[in-house]
């Protein structure tokens, strides 16, 4: 048995007795980037295959709720920024072997973007919408004429955005819970599934409603696939990763991942979805918000898990 | 070039001085530290074996802080040594996040900060504040390159180890044991 100790004396805030230096921010706006590019993946991808009229939550009304994601998302990672006021520094480079740089730059991009495309669709919400001056009427007719071109360079940016989120946590190796290329897919597919129940959860026709109950099935059904790997992997892998995962299977950690996350979060809105293709009158408010309640909860448990997690002491 | 520190745990009493040392050469703030010093205990009694070590930055060769940092605050300079520029530091945290040696910490002003191995004394040909406070003289700062470096005889000389070799950051604060 070994017994570790530091003698001199080391309280330093945030780091001791266990890192803590990113708080709840980070994962909310993990969450947030997450259901942004969910909802813009499926608008550019529906808008792409010309389904404008038969999926218009998914392509228009839903697509409302990203850049209001995006921009709440980016004021959760300014607050948590310590040195607040160099954040430009962020501008001056691109570094392509930080995520948190190359994702500065793909927020930097998509946000605009999602604005111009929810703004093409503003008039068609509100029938009275007047843009007044000329230059935005113009504008207006320009993102309408090239929906098509602005779609291709969403659905790209919205995978990129989606995987950033989890790419973000991967590349730290010194976090073995979070040192796993499996995190970027398993990030990516609860980010797309958070858009899908958003998309339901807002949809009232009845043919859109259906489809989008069963990708989030298939969503749902990778990203529990993706878990069971996650942990295979832990499993097989070393000590650091084998504590890692010990949180998880009957650490403190055990009980609000399994339960909230997995149960609550994953396993009975898919279950409340087939029951609903099967006939059942279920609301979509219910399924729609346990699954967005399982992917913040997912992201929180992930965040605080992996800084715990750590090579000595 | 490539700057490194190797400290004698056979001689370190663990007496804390490396630590005030470095608190009062580089202005630490109040209830931080940029080194620290640990106490191991191995085995069960009655066969047990005590080490004391000083550690600090590691200074990697392959430095995961100044891989993600996103503005090139964490940057590396002569020998091999990291810094971190305040006024390119927008206290993200992911360096301290990086960090499997948790060796960083946000300073009260926000940036990130850290070992510096004294540089501003080593270019004026001094020893980092550490070394020269060493009432044991357990540690050994120079230059890998040099095969007359003291710290280059003494890895010839003894066995040595590092921390958390499997971390795979390639540190550059050698243990002798």
């Amino acid at each position: 048995m070994n017994e570790e100790i530091i003698i001199s004396g080391r309280d330093i805030p945030h780091i001791d007795p266990h890192l803590n230096i990113w708080h709840w921010p980070i994962p909310s706006y993990l969450f947030l980037g997450g259901l942004a590019a969910g909802i813009l993946f499926f608008a550019s991808l529906y808008t792409i295959l010309g389904k404008e009229k038969e999926l218009p939550t998914a392509v228009k009304w839903a697509s409302f709720v990203a850049p209001f994601a995006l921009m709440l998302g980016l004021f959760f990672l300014f607050i948590d920024l310590k040195h607040q006021w160099y954040f430009w520094r962020l501008y001056l480079t691109l570094r392509i072997e930080s995520p948190m740089s190359w994702g500065a730059w793909v927020l930097l991009a998509i946000t605009p973007l999602s604005m111009i495309w929810a703004a093409g669709y503003l008039s068609e919400l509100i029938p009275s919408w007047d843009w007044k001056l000329g230059i935005l009427k113009r504008f207006e007719q320009w993102i309408q004429g090239h929906r098509k071109l602005l779609a291709w360079a969403m659905i790209l940016l919205s995978v990129i955005l989606g995987i950033y989120t989890g790419i973000l946590l991967s590349a730290f190796n010194a976090r073995p819970l979070w040192n796993t290329a499996l995190l970027g897919p398993l990030f990516l597919v609860s980010g797309l599934s958070t858009g899908a129940a958003t998309i339901l959860w807002m949809s009232r026709n009845e043919a859109e409603r259906k489809l989008f109950t069963r990708i989030d099935i298939l969503l749902i059904s990778i990203e529990l696939f993706f878990i069971v790997h996650l942990f295979m992997g832990f499993l097989a892998g070393p000590a650091v990763q084998l504590e890692s995962a010990a949180l998880f299977l009957g650490g403190e950690f055990t009980l609000p991942f399994w339960g909230l996350v997995v149960l609550m979060g994953l396993a009975l809105p898919a279950l409340l979805e087939l029951l609903e293709l099967k006939g059942w009158k279920i609301p979509a408010a219910l399924p729609a918000m346990l699954i967005l309640l399982g992917g913040l909860a997912f992201r929180i448990i992930m965040v605080e898990a992996g800084e715990m997690t750590r090579y000595l002491y | 070039m490539r700057y490194a520190m190797a400290i004698d745990t056979k001689k370190c009493v663990g007496c804390s001085d490396c630590v005030v040392a470095c608190q009062i050469e580089n202005n630490v703030p109040t209830g931080y530290c940029r080194d620290w010093v640990t106490e191991t205990v191995y085995g069960s009694y009655p066969q047990l074996e005590l080490e004391l070590r000083s550690e600090r930055c590691n200074h990697c060769d392959n430095a995961p802080c100044v891989r993600c940092c996103p503005t090139g605050a964490s940057h590396i300079v002569e020998g091999g040594v990291v810094l971190v520029e305040a006024s390119k530091c927008i206290g993200c945290g992911a360096c301290i996040e990086s960090c499997p040696y948790d060796a960083r910490f946000s300073h009260p002003d926000g940036y990130v900060d850290k070992c510096t191995f004294c540089i501003h004394r080593v270019r004026k040909g001094l020893e980092p504040a550490c070394v020269a406070a060493c009432p044991t003289k357990c540690m050994y700062f120079g230059d890998l390159d040099d095969p007359s470096s003291d710290i280059s005889k003494m890895l010839k000389n003894r066995k040595y180890k590092v921390l958390a070799p499997e971390a795979g950051t390639k540190p550059q604060v050698y243990y002798l044991i």
